[in-house]
């Protein structure tokens, strides 16, 4: 009997042992690419799913439960989660993900940061004062922050460094080889006019070359009016709009009043990595991106 | 090196190396020479290449990682490390089918902010608020309220606390004036609230809000569920506490427990317990019959108070910006027991008082787009006492008619973002029998720092 129990403990205790790193992300990208680098190493969670917006999330008990017991939390930063991220730490009681500790990674303070405002002020909608916090949509970017994410967890596991080191150049190599074989598609979505829903696309928009002409949303956050739409529908008569952009979690309704009027289709671009658990999510949702954008462009 | 460089250091050696050779040895190092400088020129115009491309690609994107960290240029100047700063304005109109000034409920005197706000156009309460990590093991918070009373303004002081980031185990520590835990929504400021009054439970039992001066000790453990349980031990001279307190005259236990279920439910749960050693609380008693010849009742005694509170929140899919419902509900049942004296009365009054009071109050709130929200809320109190000189606790106002006070309350309020709201609250108030018609429509915004609000 003492013997079974002895045994029960000691399996419970390897288990504690094997699962190394606990990392709280607040977006599903950061859970990816942390999965991606991290490998057997890591246990991850994401606070939010494709499907929502990362900037109305509530502070959870769940969620603070969570950020409790992490090792590594992985956020965007820039502003994005202040609605909620710093309650979640400082209900948390965990010294180990603070801001300055070696387990708190904000993904926007290793990249620079597209739309700094020149002027601060909410009467232009939800700004964020430090720059457009949604660097994940470029790849370029994404390899930049998960170069330092990768030095980061060899900081907080070192004895592991060279698993790290080989996922991440691993991750490199097949994200690198991906863009090459699209460098064409790629090259060819260049200048392509855009219309997006809310202001949040720049990072693709400077990544592919694409030329946004008007967002749906008259300042971010802000829903538009029937007169906005209206005189939107005057401005782009004009011009040969290919793509109305919204992300599965913006309300459907204006985008596809839009398209109906200027006869161009909504694109429902996933915003995050729908399945991040996945191995090789942040590819294939690049290259989801990209067959969206290039293939049903090229069909009408 | 650039390839002028290089080249002169090839033909130095050339001249060098073949003043001292015969014609076949000089032939021979002509063409290896020959070759070197080829090779070394493909692979100059090489790097060439890669360096103006590099350039360019850079130049496009702007695509340049940020220096590290130390490396920074930051200005500084003496406000960079100013705490965030946040303000509320809030105001309202009021309308009343009986006057504001009658109302009480019977056997329980209000305390603290309790009562009705002024009929017509008034302010609420105007607050500032500052913030900020103190350094990497501490936080604190000051929350001052600017309201005025009949004529003269009032500075409150609400919040006043610093609390630690980092204790090992789960351990937060907090000290100064706070907000008590002893329910849901004794932790919220009075702007985050979903009506514009408090329930009747808050009003009678905490004079709308239970704001103390100590210490708090919490620790959350680190369960999958959330468990947070913790200690506070307050001063216990303001309301409902009272008196010179020498040690801790306020001691109050609490847990609270919640998590998700599924993508689209969440709930918090949580019990409290407070026990206060009350070393003289006066309230008003009948003043406004007997402005002149008033005299006080003052309370000392003991009480107990044990709480519960429950909150259900539905966002479909995790995402409740343009749908979602709250639903709370609290219930507090708190006992005294102790003596009530009239002060100033000759000769003197006094009786024994043993008080029961319960109450709850329930709501319901919906959010059916973006930026329009109604609710419902259903409020109830009974109360009890009994002494031995009904006379005395009569005067004092301290006894229960029999009649249990009830309101039930409808708002709906437009938001047109997360900083601005505008509500209106219609209340049908039966705290006493004669009944209460209520208008109230109010106005708060939100200035300055983006606040993050608790669950």
């Amino acid at each position: 009997m003492t013997r079974s129990i002895y045994c029960a403990l000691l399996l419970l205790f390897s288990l504690e042992v094997g699962a190394s790193l606990k990392v709280f992300t607040c977006e599903s990208e950061w859970a990816a690419l942390t999965k991606t680098i991290g490998g057997d190493l890591v246990n991850v969670f994401s606070a939010t799913s494709a499907n929502q917006d990362p900037h109305f999330i509530e502070a959870r008990p769940s969620l603070i439960a969570r950020v409790r017991r992490a090792d590594l939390l992985v956020c965007s930063g820039a502003g994005l989660e202040v609605g909620w991220l710093p309650l979640l730490l400082r209900k948390s009681a965990n010294p180990r993900v603070q801001p300055g500790a070696s387990g708190h990674f904000t993904a926007t303070s290793h990249v620079s940061l597209l739309e700094k405002p020149t002027t601060l002020d909410r009467s232009q909608g939800d700004v964020h004062a430090a720059g457009n916090p949604h660097v994940h949509l470029d790849p370029d970017r994404m390899l930049i922050i998960g170069r330092a994410l990768r030095d980061r967890m060899v900081q907080l596991l070192p004895e592991s460094a060279a698993q790290l080191d080989s996922n991440f150049n691993n991750f490199e190599e097949k994200l690198t080889s991906m863009l090459e074989r699209q460098s064409v598609e790629i090259s060819k979505l260049a200048g392509t006019n855009i219309v997006v829903h809310h202001n949040s696309w720049v990072y693709l928009t400077d990544w592919l070359q694409l030329n946004q002409v008007a967002t749906i949303e008259p300042k971010p956050g802000i829903p538009p009016t029937s007169n906005f739409l209206a005189s939107l529908v005057r401005q782009l008569s004009a011009i040969s709009v290919k793509h109305i952009i919204r992300a599965g979690y913006q309300n459907p309704r204006a985008s596809k009043w839009l398209a109906g009027r200027i006869e161009t289709p909504v694109r429902v671009l996933p915003y995050s990595p729908e399945n991040w658990e996945t191995e090789g999510a942040l590819i294939l949702w690049y290259q989801q991106i990209l067959e969206t954008l290039v293939l049903k462009g090229e069909r009408e | 090196m650039n390839t002028t460089n290089i080249r002169w250091s090839i033909l130095c050696m050339a001249f060098f190396v073949s003043s001292h050779s015969s014609a076949d040895e000089l032939a021979a190092l002509r063409q290896e020479l020959n070759i070197l400088r080829e090779a070394y020129g493909q692979r100059i115009s090489e790097l060439e290449q890669k360096i103006f491309q590099l350039e360019e690609k850079a130049a496009d994107s702007n695509l340049s990682p940020l220096p590290a960290a130390g490396t920074v240029p930051i200005r500084q100047t003496g406000n960079s490390f100013n705490p965030a700063i946040s303000l509320v304005l809030d105001g309202q109109y009021a309308a009343y089918q009986q006057d504001p000034e009658d109302w009480q409920i019977p056997g329980l005197p209000l305390g603290g902010e309790a009562g009705l706000a002024e009929e017509g156009m008034s302010l609420g309460h105007s607050e500032l608020s500052m913030s900020a990590n103190i350094d990497d093991k501490f936080y604190g918070k000051l929350t001052v309220a600017l309201a005025e009373h009949e004529g003269d303004l009032e500075v409150e002081l609400e919040e006043a606390f610093f609390q630690t980031l980092g204790l090992p185990g789960g351990l937060t520590f907090k000290g100064g004036r706070f907000f008590s835990s002893v329910g849901y929504l004794n932790q919220q400021h009075d702007h985050v609230w979903d009506f514009i009054d408090a329930p009747l439970a808050y009003a009678v039992l905490f004079g709308n809000k239970y704001i103390d001066d100590g210490v708090q000790l919490s620790v959350l453990l680190p369960t999958d569920m959330y468990l947070e349980t913790g200690i506070e031990l307050l001063r216990g001279s303001r309301f409902p506490g009272g008196g010179d307190q020498q040690g801790a005259g306020s001691r109050v236990v609490y847990l609270t427990s919640g998590g998700d279920l599924g993508h689209s439910h969440s709930w918090q749960a949580g019990v409290s317990y407070m026990e206060q050693t009350i070393r003289g609380r006066t309230s008003v008693g009948h003043a406004h019959e007997d402005p002149v010849m008033e005299e006080i009742p003052e309370f000392k005694g003991d009480t107990d108070m044990f709480g519960i509170n429950m909150v259900y929140k539905w966002a479909p899919g995790g995402y409740g910006r343009d749908q979602n419902l709250k639903i709370q509900l609290e219930y507090f049942d708190r006992g005294e027991n102790g003596l009530v004296t009239m002060l100033d009365s000759d000769p003197l009054e006094l009786s024994s008082l043993r008080s029961d009071v319960s109450g709850y109050y329930a709501q319901a709130v919906h959010r059916f787009n973006r930026n329009w929200r109604w609710g419902l809320r259903y409020d109830r109190l009974n109360p009890k006492s009994r002494g031995d000189d009904f006379e005395v606790l009569e005067e004092a106002g301290l006894l229960a008619t029999g009649f249990d006070p009830k309101r039930y309350s409808a708002m709906v309020e437009w938001v047109p973002s997360e900083f601005s709201r505008v509500r209106l609250q219609y209340n049908q108030d039966k705290t006493l029998e004669h009944g209460n018609k209520q208008i109230l429509l109010q106005y708060t915004f939100s200035l300055g720092d983006h606040q993050a609000h608790t669950f």
